[in-house]
């Protein structure tokens, strides 16, 4: 080898460490400003309980704050579980199955530099349970208590160690504890120092929050963005990629996608289908993913509803096109055949298969005494827009014209979104049901009391809870005792399940679509992960410089 | 001139109290339930009427009324039901977002507006003419909400001259009267004026023509005064007229227009009233009304005696 050779082959081998060192995973490095366009009108609530529904949940609640459990949302393939947040582990009390022990985990502190412990914990539970305490908020009641409808009290046992009461025993409970996020009760006192009422203390404490999230607030600008930079003490792994996060409320689908168009956001939520084909046209990526979110219409059990008959709730199961309507929102949902799709832990096994049968379909109308003769004649109470309603209007008139075929002809009483939640509470005997026999109000599926137990246990009637179509069956009751007194993970679902297959045997929803959860994004975003679940991490994306 | 002004101010009265009754009662008898703006879709009805004995809801409408009342009549609009703020401070905020968009829609719409309108007058039955109607049928026909998509599509999608949303780059806060942040306002403040062009354009149209044919301005002719000279007698004589139509027209924009503020997220009290509709949050939404209702009413005023001072004629006892 001549010297000339030897000397350009030491330099190639000198450089390769450099290359290598290059390459190599090394701690990752904060990039970019993700400025994201939201659905909502308005900033959700950032006092720790946020409001306007999982949107806020998504946006003010997990980046700036943690609950005792929470959604693993690391990954897209499979449905989301609960794993550990701010409690590492959790077990009933064998002698009393309504009380929890839960461990805390240690040294985790809020971004005010308090330490998390069980005081806590027990602070935060008082702050929507105990009319008594100086900070008890009526604001955040409704957001929490609903959704941990059982949980009673907290008590402190040590330090790092609390018990949580139930009203009655409940296996369901650490997931419903995914929604209680917990703020700095150190920061909150020291604002109410400054400030005459605890009303006002919170109203303080919203535009200067203090959670233990992977991000901490900047910026408030009421009705118009808020702005996170990263927490770099955050407890977990990863931390967040991203620097900063800017949200901005666009209520409007047209301005958010010429928003992300003109280049003034990096990630818009629920582009319209109509707008899909052209975002990607230009390069935009679009993310979705099957969501724990049902579109169905819910059948009235009572009075002279038609849909009280089996064949006909299964017939109208059958006969509904899901990919024609697929097809009418470019892609942008999931066929539902029951409240989870196949292959969730509570799928179960049921005997009866949704599919699209017209046949089958018109055999069963026939059997339940309805046809060309005797069409049958259906009134459904909807809303023309709405929170997690999709496109209400185009997918129930496609649906009309669908059913037409079989002789179902379908009426549709149209209200307001608020008025159609109000009118859910009442039930379909309430005079505000307008004589409907369904109602088509989405819901969540990924709490089992929100997605299962409050439309099949009979005690959830109005106006105690959205059992709008006043079901009642024994059976039911008991398979929903069932999954509340089992207390092992498998077991539990397992349970749920049987409750999930019964429910599509006796065909008590009319199940249509699931969301998908459709987000647009500039090619610049790097490292989304889109999971099966309302919910995203923003600390995994961040932004290609 | 005094009494008459207190006459006026005294009027204000008892039009706040019918604005904020109407209000009121209409939201009520509205389907839906204030309630929501709280608590969400699936809350259990225990919970439903915990929140709405904590925020006073339950009470009976006239005590819910006399208590809203009592607390106006001492400055105080009252808290939102959705945020927990207090609603003079969003909708002052908000107030003066509006402000600046009505005020430059006013600014383009009312100049175009009497230009193209006074040209026509000049110049009846002219091919300017057929433009000039043709733009104010056009400016007052096309749906304002619609012109300001297609306007968004060309000027931010398409040739990216001009951003599509927001009230500038860090919100309206830091607002300042520089390229940065004004670029903001010219495609919504377009879209919001075509409607005062169209009609300041056929008003002005129709008192330059009428004036232009009275004796006097024969007379002013035959005297040898010069076009410019006429011109300011014309203008003169059809200021007090076009002043009343271009205050009504100030006041609706600032109304907010709920469409275009909703379309190019300008928040103002467009937006504002959007989403308090929406949540039927009670409190913002009469306490929005009712500030805009005061400001409609002052704006009035204030355009009659700018008539009176313009036109002696005019007399207010």
């Amino acid at each position: 080898m001549s010297p000339r050779r030897r000397l350009l082959l030491s330099a190639c081998l000198g450089v390769l460490p450099l290359l290598a060192a290059a390459t190599a995973p090394g701690p990752v490095r904060a990039q970019g400003t993700i400025r994201i366009g939201m659905t909502a009108a308005d900033i959700p609530l950032t006092h720790g309980q946020p409001d306007q529904g999982f949107e806020g949940n998504r946006f003010t609640g997990i980046p700036l704050y943690d609950s005792l459990t929470m959604w693993d949302l690391s990954q897209g393939e499979r449905p989301s579980t609960v794993i550990p947040g701010l409690a590492t582990e959790w077990s009933v009390d064998p002698n009393d199955r309504t009380r929890w022990i839960f461990r805390l985990r240690r040294g985790v502190r809020f971004h005010d530099g308090s330490a998390f412990d069980a005081d806590a914990v027990v602070w935060n539970v008082r702050k929507v349970l105990d009319r008594e305490a100086p900070h008890y908020d009526p604001r955040q009641v409704g957001l929490t208590a609903t959704r941990m409808p059982t949980l009673r009290r907290a008590e402190k046992v040590d330090d790092h160690t609390v018990a949580l009461y139930t009203s009655e025993p409940d296996s369901l409970l650490p997931i419903n504890l995914t929604n209680l996020f917990m703020a700095s009760p150190a920061h909150w006192e020291r604002l109410r120092q400054q400030h005459p009422t605890a009303e006002a203390t919170w109203n303080a404490f919203a535009a200067n929050p203090s959670g233990t999230g992977p991000f901490r607030m900047a910026r408030f600008v009421p009705r118009e963005r808020v702005e996170y930079v990263r927490n770099p003490d955050y407890w977990g792994e990863p931390k967040a990629r991203a620097e900063r996060i800017v949200l901005l409320p666009i209520p409007e689908p047209n301005a958010r996608t010429a928003a992300l168009l003109s280049g003034q956001v990096d990630w818009i939520e629920a582009p319209a289908p109509d707008a899909v084909p052209q975002l990607r046209a230009r390069g935009m990526q679009i993310f979705q993913n099957v969501q724990p979110h049902v579109w169905p219409w819910q059948p009235c059990f009572v009075g002279d509803s038609p849909l009280r008959d089996v064949r006909v709730r299964r017939a109208l199961n059958l006969a509904i096109d899901r990919e024609g309507l697929k097809q009418l929102l470019n892609g942008m949902m999931v066929p539902a055949v029951g409240t989870v799709p196949p292959g969730h832990p509570w799928w179960g096994n049921p005997s009866f298969r949704i599919r699209t049968d017209k046949a089958e379909a018109r055999r069963l109308l026939a059997e339940a005494g309805y046809g060309p003769q005797r069409p049958l004649n259906l009134r459904v109470q909807i809303s023309a827009s709405g929170s997690g309603q999709m496109q209400p209007l185009a997918m129930n008139e496609f649906i009309q014209q669908d059913l037409r075929s079989l002789h179902v002809n379908v009426e549709f009483d149209v209200v307001d979104w608020n008025t159609l939640f109000t009118n859910w509470r009442q039930g379909c005997q309430h005079a505000t049901a307008r004589g409907a026999h369904a109602i088509n109000v989405s819901y969540s599926a990924m709490d089992p009391f929100f997605g299962l137990v409050r439309f099949y246990d009979s005690r959830m009637a109005p106006p105690v809870s959205n059992n709008w179509g006043h079901f009642n069956d024994p059976r039911f009751d008991r398979l929903v005792a069932e999954a509340r007194n089992a207390f092992e993970p498998e077991a539990r679902d397992a349970a749920l399940a049987r409750l999930q297959a019964a429910g599509v045997d006796e065909a008590l929803f009319i199940w249509i679509a699931h969301d998908v959860g459709p987000r647009a994004m500039s090619p610049r975003v790097r490292g989304h992960v889109q999971p099966q679940n309302w919910f995203v991490d923003l600390r995994y994306p961040y932004i290609q410089q | 001139m005094i009494r008459y002004l207190i006459r006026r101010i005294l009027y204000a009265v008892p039009i706040a109290l019918a604005v904020g009754f109407v209000c009121f009662m209409l939201v009520q008898i509205a389907p839906g339930d204030p309630i929501n703006a709280i608590v969400p879709a699936d809350a259990p009805g225990e919970v439903v009427e915990q929140v709405r004995r904590d925020y006073g809801l339950d009470r009976p409408l006239p005590v819910q009324f006399g208590i809203w009342l009592a607390k106006v009549a001492q400055g105080d609009l009252g808290r939102s039901l959705a945020t927990g703020r207090t609603v003079w401070s969003d909708l002052s905020t908000a107030i003066g977002n509006t402000l600046t968009l009505a005020v430059a829609a006013a600014l383009l719409g009312f100049t175009l507006g009497c230009v193209l309108g006074g040209l026509a007058g000049t110049f009846r039955g002219s091919l300017l003419d057929r433009v000039a109607v043709g733009a104010a049928v056009a400016g007052v026909s096309v749906p304002h909400y619609w012109l300001g998509m297609v306007l968004v599509v060309i000027f931010s999608v398409q040739l990216n001259w001009l951003p599509a949303m927001g009230a500038g780059p860090g919100g309206s806060s830091d607002w300042a009267w520089d390229w940065e942040h004004v670029q903001h306002l010219v495609l919504p403040a377009v879209t919001l004026s075509v409607i005062p062009m169209g009609i300041v354009t056929r008003t002005v149209r129709g008192i330059v023509a009428e004036i232009m044919n009275q004796e006097f301005v024969v007379a002013l002719r035959g005297k040898g005064l010069t076009r410019r000279g006429v011109f300011l007698h014309v203008v003169k004589n059809a200021a007090p007229n076009t002043l009343a139509v271009m205050g009504l027209q100030l006041g609706y924009l600032m109304g907010g227009s709920i469409l275009v503020e909703t379309v190019f997220s300008w928040p103002g009290t467009g937006l504002l009233l959007n989403s308090a509709i929406f949540q039927r949050d009670l409190p913002v939404l009469q306490g929005t009304i009712l500030v805009l209702a005061m400001f409609f009413v002052a704006l009035n005023l204030a355009v009659d005696l700018m008539q009176t001072a313009l036109d002696p004629r005019i007399r207010r006892a």
